[in-house]
């Protein structure tokens, strides 16, 4: 049976993870390598690096940190952050990212969706849509959620499926940051509308609100940074919770 | 001898040669169907569309049946692996090798209407003996993504369903081995899937040494 996939997002800048990373007796606290070994030994399913590093010239970082990340890794990568045409990403893949996730780029020229799955295959990108409630409508916003797109959520997850995304990468800005839950009818409206797998993201605080996204939600996937920061075996922990709820997991 | 990786363009092989060079595996990249006779094993990588195999000449058909006559293993992965069966519904005037019987044809999402593409990591269901799936745990979990699919057919190693709909997940005939999943995304699943063919060919090799 096919699993829902849980997936662990790293906010890296600068080669470190800076999200709320607090892990006791680990020296290289902060390195994503060592934070994506721990979650590949843990049964994570994917992993997601953003990159939140502001200026062009340390993005040259970028691609050393993802070379380390997928030397030891053998799950799919997704790169995302900064990806602002073919170069940028085609800079992450020659490093080995098996994704690259589109933002901002990809609102402002969709044609890069397009292009990108031409050159890759529709597997490799991901558009990621940053969304909040306004009114009866899911607002898109671009640049870290700054500025209105002028499109609604579920109009521009359908375009970017027939321009050629192979996933849907939904965040919930309302709910972003607070760990009051996914916005389950926000990600079911996104996930029904679309034939491509949408991943849940915004809000993760507790166990039982990834079992909310995947029954309520209908969605194919769920991702979290600071919920598996914390506490050792959270990966696993999560994964028996959700199979005792009988959602289909991978438990190694 | 090293390992021929073909690349016919179709998808980007980073992963797959990061894999194979993690488990001590030499590969190089064919340039043209006569690069093949020096290596001991030919793998057909590929992801994307059945129509990228078009790359793969008749001139290339020859060159890896000529192989197989000399006794390469051959190892299909993805859009490889479908590339070894007649042909696809994706692509219907585009030939397969034709080693297996049978077309690919549509995944559907069954009654449910589950998505399609197939995305994400999925059982395996052993279908007899296979080398190829030796040493893994019952229930063990790959990384699919594709939305074409082959038919189980004798040289079925293991199958997966999706939607109702069953379909090979690996073909082994002893020299003919393929998946349609990810093995190099699949963790140690995967790895223990490529180490076991990387064993298959170095006891070819080992069997012509002597």
């Amino acid at each position: 049976m096919l699993a829902k996939r849980i997936i662990a997002c790293l906010d890296v800048r600068d080669g470190q993870v800076v999200k709320g990373v607090q892990f006791e007796g680990l020296r290289t606290a902060g390195d994503p390598a060592a934070l994506a070994r721990r979650y590949n030994a843990e049964g994570i399913d994917e992993l997601v690096i953003l990159d939140v590093t502001a200026t062009l010239e340390k993005r040259l970082a970028m691609a050393r940190t993802v070379r380390a990340v997928a030397a030891e890794l053998f799950i799919p990568l997704c790169v995302g952050g900064g990806i602002r045409g073919v170069d940028d990403a085609a800079a992450v893949v020659e490093a080995g990212a098996d994704k690259v996730s589109l933002n901002s780029a990809a609102l402002a020229d969709p044609s890069l969706i397009t292009t990108l799955a031409r050159q890759y295959g529709s597997q490799a990108v991901i558009v990621a849509i940053d969304a909040k409630r306004e009114d009866a409508r899911y607002a898109v916003y671009s640049r870290s959620a700054t500025v209105a797109a002028g499109r609604d959520a579920v109009e521009w997850a359908r375009e970017a499926e027939d321009r050629g995304a192979g996933e849907i990468l939904l965040t919930s800005i309302d709910r972003d940051g607070t760990k009051a839950g996914f916005d389950c009818e926000m990600t079911a409206a996104v996930s029904s509308a679309v034939n491509i797998p949408v991943i849940a993201s915004g809000g993760a605080g507790d166990f039982s609100h990834f079992v909310d996204v995947f029954t309520r939600g209908r969605a194919d996937a769920a991702l979290a940074a600071s919920i598996f920061h914390y506490q050792e075996n959270s990966v696993e922990a999560l994964k028996r919770h959700l199979q005792e709820a009988g959602i289909p997991v991978r438990l190694q | 001898m090293p390992i021929a990786l073909i690349d016919y363009g179709a998808g980007n092989l980073t992963s797959v040669r990061k894999a194979f060079a993690h488990l001590g595996a030499e590969l190089y990249q064919p340039q043209s169907p006569g690069d093949l006779e020096r290596a001991s094993a030919v793998v057909v990588p590929g992801v994307g569309h059945f129509a990228a195999t078009r790359a793969l000449t008749s001139e290339w058909h020859a060159a890896i049946r000529a192989g197989l006559d000399r006794g390469q293993p051959l190892f299909g992965i993805c859009l490889g692996m479908q590339w070894l069966f007649e042909g696809s519904d994706e692509a219907p005037d585009c030939p397969g090798l034709g080693l297996l019987e049978g077309r690919c044809w549509k995944l559907t999402g069954g009654p449910e209407r589950l998505k399609v593409p197939h995305v994400g990591w999925n059982t395996l269901e052993p279908a007899g003996d296979s080398a190829l799936l030796a040493g893994l745990p019952a229930g063990s979990s790959v990384y699919f993504t594709h939305s074409y699919a082959c038919p189980v057919t004798p040289a079925t190693a293991a199958t997966t369903e999706y939607g109702g709909e069953r379909f090979a997940a690996a073909v082994d005939t002893g020299q003919v081995m393929g998946v349609q999943f990810h093995p190099e995304k699949s963790g140690e699943a995967g790895l223990a899937i490529l180490r076991n063919f990387l064993a298959r060919v170095s006891t070819r090799a080992g069997a012509e040494t002597r």
